[in-house]
């Protein structure tokens, strides 16, 4: 799995933090997504899924490779 | 005669004029006598009738109502669709007024400028940061309650309390105040408030807090409003926005969270069996997951979300036109059997975080992770400190918020 995040759609409502707190994180200044994990591990996948589905502005994309 | 819809819940080609809207039904509709916690049945009907359908609202206009889950969330995260109040065929939830709520009612970039302002404060890493804080308000609240009188009206005595302390504490706003904020917030979030009155009590906010924001540009400190007042320092924020800024945190700050403690406690006590597996566990996950499906079932924001179509643009299939209004009651999305299974039965186990309580698209609530670990401490500790905590009056008593944008009670006597 690959991992891309959009900034500038973001609106740093953090679901994804609270679905995947290893993977996302949110910036100081302004609550904006920061990725801290572009290729998760294999246990994290299913929570990264769900940060992708509760995100509000699709800023979160998946490519799923293996 | 033409019917709005036919059988196969397809709105035909007349309700493109004038004919067939003349059946729209009136939105907000009634919920059922003595069906407190669940929407109006009239929305579940038109939810399973089909996806689009309009309704008429209190100034006559005909907006489209969208119903379904997944329907709502794409229109919700569409960029083709505006929250601008201002624009003219804007779906107005009540009456007028010159009282904006500051970015909720525009669109980006403008709406994410100022939005982003004030987003670290709720980052979910620094909200949790304050669980020490929040405890220490929630356990200082209950020990209030219980050497009080008993029995007691929890919205006054707790419910209220919770979140403004919060709110005040993170914005540091004088507490001894709340009398003067809560009524005042009360007035704005009345659906039956006066254009005049709604006006008046913004006014009053927006001096009080402005005066707030004024005194920090002098004399800064770590708290919010010191926040947007070094923002009016450097010249990216006028006084006024700062201001409206602050009216939105401190109204969205206590109203709503106070409402899911009284009114999620009123479900609770309704249902022993979950209140007994919320209160009985060790496992935190249990009360985290209790507060996604309590934000679901109540979906206590129920004056639908509203929005305008920018550009022509297919809503499920249908066509919606540029300059029409649209309105996504949350409140029966978080009930779609498409998206929740059996979704009339509160199940405090369920995986429900998926709901649209906080709405959905660049407009979803801010403040949310404040509002899971304030409910989530309450939640945790309230029922467990007062486990013989219990109704003081008949079920059919207990006065709800059907005239609020925000549902809720008014008042709930309970003993313990």
């Amino acid at each position: 799995m690959k991992i891309t995040v959009d900034q500038d759609k973001c609106c740093g409502a953090g679901s994804c933090v609270l679905a995947a707190p290893d993977v996302f994180d949110q910036r100081d200044e302004d609550g904006v997504v920061v990725l801290l994990d572009p290729e998760p591990a294999e246990h994290l996948r299913a929570a990264v899924r769900e940060a992708a589905d509760v995100c509000p502005t699709a800023a979160i994309a998946l490519t799923e490779r293996d | 005669m033409t019917s709005t819809l036919d059988p196969t819940g397809e709105t035909d080609e007349t309700s493109e004029n004038g004919e067939s809207t003349a059946e729209a039904p009136e939105y907000p509709m009634p919920r059922a006598r003595g069906c407190p916690f669940d929407p109006p049945p009239e929305l579940r009907d038109l939810q399973r009738e089909g996806p689009l359908t309009r309704v008429r609202l209190w100034d006559g206009s005909t907006p489209w109502l969208v119903t379904r889950y997944a329907d709502q969330r794409a229109v919700l995260s569409d960029r083709r669709v505006s929250a601008d109040m201002t624009h003219p065929s804007y779906p107005r939830q009540a009456p007028g007024g010159n009282a904006t709520l500051s970015f909720i009612g525009m669109d980006d970039p403008e709406h994410a400028r100022l939005r982003r302002m004030v987003g670290s404060a709720f980052a979910v890493k620094r909200v949790e940061a304050m669980r020490p804080m929040v405890r220490r308000i929630v356990d200082g609240a209950v020990d209030d309650l219980l050497d009080g009188p008993n029995p007691a009206d929890l919205v006054e005595g707790f419910a209220l309390p919770v979140p403004s302390l919060v709110i005040c504490e993170l914005l540091d706003v004088p507490y001894a105040d709340h009398g003067f904020f809560q009524s005042n917030s009360k007035t704005i979030i009345n659906r039956d408030t006066t254009p005049a009155q709604r006006d008046e009590a913004f006014r009053r906010l927006a001096e009080y807090l402005g005066g707030l924001v004024a005194s920090k540009v002098e004399n800064p400190g770590d708290d919010l409003l010191s926040r947007l007042a070094r923002k009016v320092g450097s010249g990216e924020l006028t006084i006024r926005q700062a201001t409206e800024t602050a009216v939105l945190l401190l109204i969205a700050g206590h109203e709503t969270t106070a409402n899911m403690i009284a009114l999620g406690t009123l479900l609770l006590l309704r249902h022993p069996d979950q209140l007994a597996l919320l209160r009985d566990s060790d496992d935190p996950t249990v009360a985290t997951r209790a507060v996604e499906e309590m934000l679901r079932y109540l979906t206590i924001t129920h004056g639908g979300r509203r929005r305008v179509a920018l550009e022509d643009m297919e809503i499920a299939g249908r066509r919606v036109r540029a300059g029409e209004g649209l309105v996504l009651p949350n409140e029966i999305a978080n009930r779609d059997p498409e998206a929740f299974p059996d979704p009339d039965r509160l199940d405090i186990t369920r995986e429900a975080r998926h709901h649209v309580a906080f709405g959905f698209g660049v407009h979803q609530c801010l403040g949310q992770p404040l509002a899971r670990l304030e409910l989530e401490v309450v939640y945790r500790t309230l029922y467990r400190r007062a486990p013989g905590l219990r109704l003081a009056t008949d079920f059919e008593n207990i006065p709800f918020k059907h005239d609020g944008f925000v549902y809720g009670v008014y008042e709930l006597p309970v003993a313990w």
